[in-house]
């Protein structure tokens, strides 16, 4: 079955963020809530909604992971860039701040 | 350069206020993100992948060394220490905060610079020929008209909600460097059989998903009634263009479904119809505008300059510089300086904080402190003595600004692409990159001669893909990157779409197919011949074959 996590944008910075446990965003993929099936995943983004109706996140989405050695791991290009910083530009964004890929 | 006056200091102001009250009730959760997002995007504002990106307006691409500076301390104070230049003749900064976005409002206002007309659906920043009142070939200088075209525009009750986005281009010379034809509206200066200037209008150009080349609908009108004329095109657009489908929105859309010819007649009837003496520019106030753009005080100089071509035959790189950076001024003894933001392994466009006060600083000592913004995404310095070439070239080269590729293969245009951008599907700037380091030795270089690839990273096409000689268009199957290339396109007064050679190479295919392209174009040229000259007398079939040959 396909793993999910929900992210999104943070209102005031724009900066990447996951959905954690408890409701908490983090700028880290690795501390995200991942979840496996459609009522979870639903649910999941439905408490990223009231976020954005707080002034946390901006359009949260569901995004697909797989798991490697036990930590979410983004399965398109898109979502691996989003996690770590521009390809182009190690030296910048999350990747810089010693995150995993 | 135009200056602002009283009026237009405090529109900046008032507008910088609205912003910082707008954000602050949108933090403070007064106003929900559907509200908002619009009111954001009317002052440059995105959101990315990584952060929010303010897309800056550079009006023609025209910078002055005071507003370089500001750029170069808006990308250290509030970015990551650099900026990227578009092909809009724009800035991008890709990583804003929200919190900050009314500051750097602010901090622009203080130079007359600001974000309106880089989003929306109204008349975006008008471009213009970089080479604009300096090149040799010109007829009038297209500045002037681009200043009156943003006067009469920005914030235009009736053209701010239009179907879609309209940009327009204007160019005063035979040689379309601004690519008009590509644009919803393109307007070249000439003259008619009586020597009188005016335009030839050009309507619904576009790239995107649907690429089509602008067709004229008017050989020639006179001067005075631009205007008018605009304003009747923009009114037969804002009541047939289509809402209802985003992708058909453009006037390209409109122009094809009913033919230019009829689009031709709807506009010459709402134009005799609406036309009045108050979109007639009045001579004083021509001359008012006309006056912020008298070319600066140069020096009575020979033709030619001793000095500079002794250099060129002692120092060969300087030589080689000169050969694809230095163009024809119409002043004598002075030269247009293209200076190159494609170096190698550098990402097209992109420049540090250091590089834009470097620039404001050399365009000061050597170009009557204005720095100019090409589509093509390199900068320009207009006014250059000859006799000052060397030294120029000298400073360049401490900043990494002297690259020798002005026109040549590894002078690329690339989108942001999927590094910055949420609407592409692969990344631009790792290819441009990776070709940048194939080709990367000058002798090579040189041999291939006139080249221009272009790299988009989605069909939107900002890196406009569809009139790169070689273009490059990311594509996304099931989560990988794929490439799409494009040959025989040009957005010069030859204009034309390229064609698809075949299917997509894989990310780590593409730069050995442009050296086979490259390879293939190189054994059956013809002395003489251009990547595009041979392109047009051979056609897709010999790259096809070596292409794809072998599968």
């Amino acid at each position: 079955m396909t793993q999910e996590i929900v992210t999104a944008n943070r209102l005031r910075d724009g900066a990447v963020v996951y959905l954690a446990p408890e409701g908490y965003w983090s700028e880290r993929l690795a501390d995200a809530v991942v979840v496996e099936g459609e009522v979870a995943a639903a649910e999941l983004l439905g408490t990223a909604e009231a976020a954005v109706k707080a002034q946390i996140v901006v359009a949260p989405y569901r995004a697909d992971v797989t798991l490697e050695s036990g930590l979410p791991v983004p399965r398109t290009t898109k979502e691996r860039i989003r996690s770590r910083g521009p390809s182009i530009h190690p030296e910048l964004g999350k990747q810089a701040e010693g995150q995993p890929a | 350069m135009y200056r602002y006056d009283e009026y237009d200091h405090r529109i900046l102001a008032e507008r910088v206020e609205q912003f910082r009250d707008q954000v602050g009730r949108r933090i403070a959760g007064d106003i929900s993100e559907d509200e908002f997002k619009p009111l954001r995007l009317m002052n440059g504002l995105y959101l990315q992948l990584h952060a929010y990106m303010l897309r800056v307006a550079i009006p023609y691409g025209m910078l002055s060394s005071t507003q370089l500076r500001k750029l170069a301390y808006i990308a250290r104070r509030f970015d990551k220490g650099y900026g990227h230049f578009t092909t809009r003749q724009n800035i991008q900064y890709h990583w804003i905060k929200l919190e900050q976005a009314p500051d750097i409002l602010g901090e622009l206002a203080e130079v007359e610079m600001h974000a309106i007309q880089t989003s929306g659906n109204c008349v975006r920043n008008t471009t213009a020929d970089q080479f604009a009142g300096v090149a040799f070939d010109e007829i009038e200088d297209p500045r002037v008209w681009c200043e009156i075209v943003r006067q009469w525009s920005t914030f235009h009750p009736e053209f701010s909600f239009l179907p879609r986005k309209f940009k327009i281009a204007i160019t005063g010379s035979p040689h379309d460097r601004a690519a008009l034809c590509v644009h919803d509206i393109g307007l070249r200066m000439h003259r008619d059989a009586a020597g009188e200037i005016g335009f030839e209008v050009m309507v619904g150009g576009g790239q995107g998903r649907t690429p089509m080349l602008a067709e004229t609908i008017r050989p020639f009108l006179p001067k005075q009634y631009l205007l008018s004329y605009l304003e009747a095109i923009l009114r037969v657009y804002n009541q047939l263009g289509r809402r209802d489908n985003i992708h058909k929105a453009r006037i390209k859309i409109l122009v094809g479904a009913v033919g230019a010819a009829e689009f031709a007649r709807l506009v010459e009837a709402e134009w005799q119809a609406s036309r009045n003496e108050d979109l007639e520019l009045p001579a004083a106030e021509f001359e008012r505008i006309h006056a912020h753009f008298a070319l600066p005080p140069y020096e009575a100089l020979p033709a030619e300059t001793p000095a500079f071509h002794a250099k060129r035959f002692e120092n060969r790189e300087f030589a080689r510089w000169v050969r694809t950076n230095v163009s024809r001024h119409k002043q004598p003894g002075y030269a247009i300086v293209t200076v190159s933001l494609k170096p190698e392994g550098g990402v097209p466009g992109d420049a540090s904080d250091r590089q834009m006060e470097a620039m404001a600083d050399i365009a000061e000592r050597f170009s009557f402190g204005e720095v100019r913004v090409t589509h093509e995404q390199n900068l320009v310095l207009a006014h250059v003595k000859e006799a000052d070439l060397y030294e120029l070239w000298r400073n360049l080269g401490f900043f990494d600004l002297a690259a020798a590729n002005a026109g040549l293969i590894t002078d690329i245009i690339a989108c942001p692409g999927l590094d910055y951008c949420s609407l592409a599907n692969a990344r631009s700037i790792p290819v441009s990159q990776a070709i940048g380091r194939r080709f990367a030795d000058p002798e090579r270089q040189a041999r291939i001669g006139e080249l221009k690839i272009k790299i988009s990273g989605c069909i939107n096409a900002c890196g406009h893909h569809h009139v790169g000689h070689i273009g490059i268009l990311g594509v996304d199957k099931k989560g990988e990157e794929f490439y799409q290339i494009t040959l025989g396109g040009s957005a010069d007064e030859t204009a034309a779409l390229g064609d698809i050679v075949g299917p997509a190479f894989a990310y780590d295919r593409v730069v050995d197919a442009v050296d086979t392209i490259v390879d293939t174009y190189l054994g059956i040229r013809i002395e003489g011949e251009r990547f595009l000259d041979t392109y047009r007398r051979v056609g897709l079939q010999p790259f096809k074959e070596r292409l794809y040959g072998a599968r």
